[in-house]
């Protein structure tokens, strides 16, 4: 019986790594932004029945990239996990820090598995502040698990870094839902013309998907904007 | 939280806590607890001295109402939980947002009561989240349905729960009201519909007063009507108490969404009433 290949552990992390990457640089990207009343998700996304973006819980939303059935099942997962937290404690005891742990064990343990494809995702964890004493909280989670907290703007996706790059040099603090949103707008058209050089390229309602969290709303903060308001902004 | 399987992934909560979290559904489902049930659990022929003395101990929501308007529908519930013959608790809320365009009120035991209202607001919810759309709204009521019907072993032995269901039909364009009884099954009423111990009275009180494309200045002059003529009645119902400000919760539901009736809108209606039958 001929012996099993060796295969050196840094030999299969690498190889997960690569193959995790390799999913994601493909990735469509999704902005998150702060704004004055909440924070704004926009993602580049023409179709109407896959969703990138998606509501969790009370004060909490989660915007997604990458292979659609990996994320759509931690969403599922999410919601899932949230509910029935709510529904044994209280409803504040559903947190996004509990839920970014819950997904980085989860997301962390599938990229360990030996016999396992690691999932193909990036995520951004948002929650709203619950007033004016705590803070948003933005938790980026990677497809191996590890997570870590951003601020005021972030992206996911295969150009994220390049649109970060934009965005750091426009973002201010106390944008307005329109300016926000304008923003988002401006920065996937710079990196459509200018980084990928196409022509000509507007994003218009039906380009893109858009949520907010929105602090003045009453208990569920989740508000997907629907295609007449985007339309309102963009062509303001 | 656990990575659900695949062939597990389901838009209705009340699957997810059966197969997650059973131990959380004891009261609905469960076989009863007593071997005989008690023949009339608020008096005469009980089995023992303690089993007495608990049910004369449960928390009962009195009287619920509610009444379809030109332009949506209204719900309502006093404030009041009996306990055998004492206040059990004045400040009792017996009426529940559901979501945007739907509301529950409930009578019966308070404590199975309050959850199965908690349970079905989660229910719908959880359903629009994983769906991207939310249930319609006779899909919320047959859903409620089964929750009803899940606490039949309960309601043998005297712990019935009777809710009221309603909300704007955005296809019809109307407010609907669904009625249930205490083994789960469903009717719907068109224009008013009122239960609980003094559900009688108010229903009598809405029958004189309601008229088809009553407009809602009208409907909630009725209601609160109805709502008085209960506590006059019942004594288990509470009246607007103006020494505590405590007064009946109103919700109304419209193409617009749901909204509360304020306790200072209330208290006008009501001092508008006392003028009225004063006089």
């Amino acid at each position: 019986m001929p012996a099993p290949y060796y295969v050196s552990p840094e030999q299969i992390m690498q190889e997960k790594e690569d193959f995790a990457r390799k999913g994601i640089e493909k990735a469509k990207e999704v902005i998150v932004l702060e704004y004055r009343d909440g924070i704004l998700m926009v993602a580049e996304n023409p179709l109407t029945t896959v969703f990138k973006i998606s509501e969790i819980y009370d004060r909490i939303a989660l915007a997604a990239t990458g292979l659609y059935p990996d994320y759509e099942a931690l969403r599922y997962a999410g919601i899932q996990g949230a509910e029935v937290k709510g529904f044994t404690f209280n409803r504040e005891d559903v947190t996004a820090r509990w839920l970014a742990n819950q997904y980085s064990q989860q997301i962390g343990a599938i990229y360990r598995q030996p016999d396992a494809k690691p999932l193909e995702v990036e995520l951004l964890l948002c929650e709203i502040r619950e007033d004016s004493s705590s803070n948003n909280r933005i938790y980026h989670l990677s497809f191996d698990g590890t997570f870590w907290e951003d601020n005021e703007y972030t992206v996911i996706g295969g150009r994220a870094d390049e649109i970060a790059g934009i965005l750091e040099a426009e973002y201010s603090e106390g944008l307005d839902l329109s300016g926000a949103l304008q923003l988002a707008a401006r920065t996937f058209e710079t990196i459509e013309t200018e980084v990928d050089e196409v022509d000509r390229y507007q994003v218009t309602a039906e380009t893109i998907e858009a949520a907010v969290l929105d602090e003045t709303r009453n208990r569920r903060k989740f508000k997907r904007l629907l295609p007449d308001e985007l339309s309102e902004i963009l062509s303001a | 939280m656990v990575f659900s399987r695949a062939d597990h992934r389901t838009s209705d909560f009340l699957e997810v806590l059966q197969r997650e979290r059973p131990e959380l559904l004891s009261r609905f489902g469960t076989p009863p607890l007593l071997d005989s049930p008690p023949a009339n659990w608020k008096g005469q022929r009980m089995p023992t001295s303690s089993l007495t003395d608990l049910y004369d101990n449960l928390l009962e929501g009195t009287t619920i109402l509610a009444a379809v308007y030109n332009e949506g529908v209204i719900i309502a519930g006093d404030r009041q939980a009996t306990a055998g013959f004492q206040v059990g608790e004045r400040r009792i809320r017996k009426v529940y947002e559901v979501d945007a365009y739907s509301a529950i009120a409930i009578a019966g035991v308070a404590g199975p009561a309050m959850e199965m209202a908690k349970l079905f607001q989660v229910q719908v919810e959880f359903y629009e989240k994983i769906e991207g759309s939310p249930l319609s709204l006779e899909g919320k009521a047959n859903s409620l349905s089964n929750m009803v019907k899940s606490n039949l072993p309960m309601a043998l032995q005297g712990l019935v729960v009777v809710p009221i269901f309603t909300g704007y039909d955005l296809k019809r364009k109307q407010g609907r009201i669904f009625k249930y009884d205490a083994i789960g099954g469903q009717y719907e009423e068109s224009e008013y519909y009122a239960t609980g111990s003094g559900g009688k009275d108010a229903q009598t009180t809405l029958k004189k007063l309601y008229s088809p494309d009553i407009s809602r200045e009208g409907v909630l002059k009725i209601v609160v009507e109805a709502l008085w003529d209960a506590a006059d009645e019942d004594v288990a119902t509470g009246g607007p108490d103006f020494i505590r400000e405590i007064f009946p919760t109103i919700k109304v539901i419209d193409s617009t969404g749901i909204s509360d009736i304020p306790d200072s809108e209330t208290k006008a209606l009501y001092t508008e009433l006392l003028e009225r039958l004063h006089s």
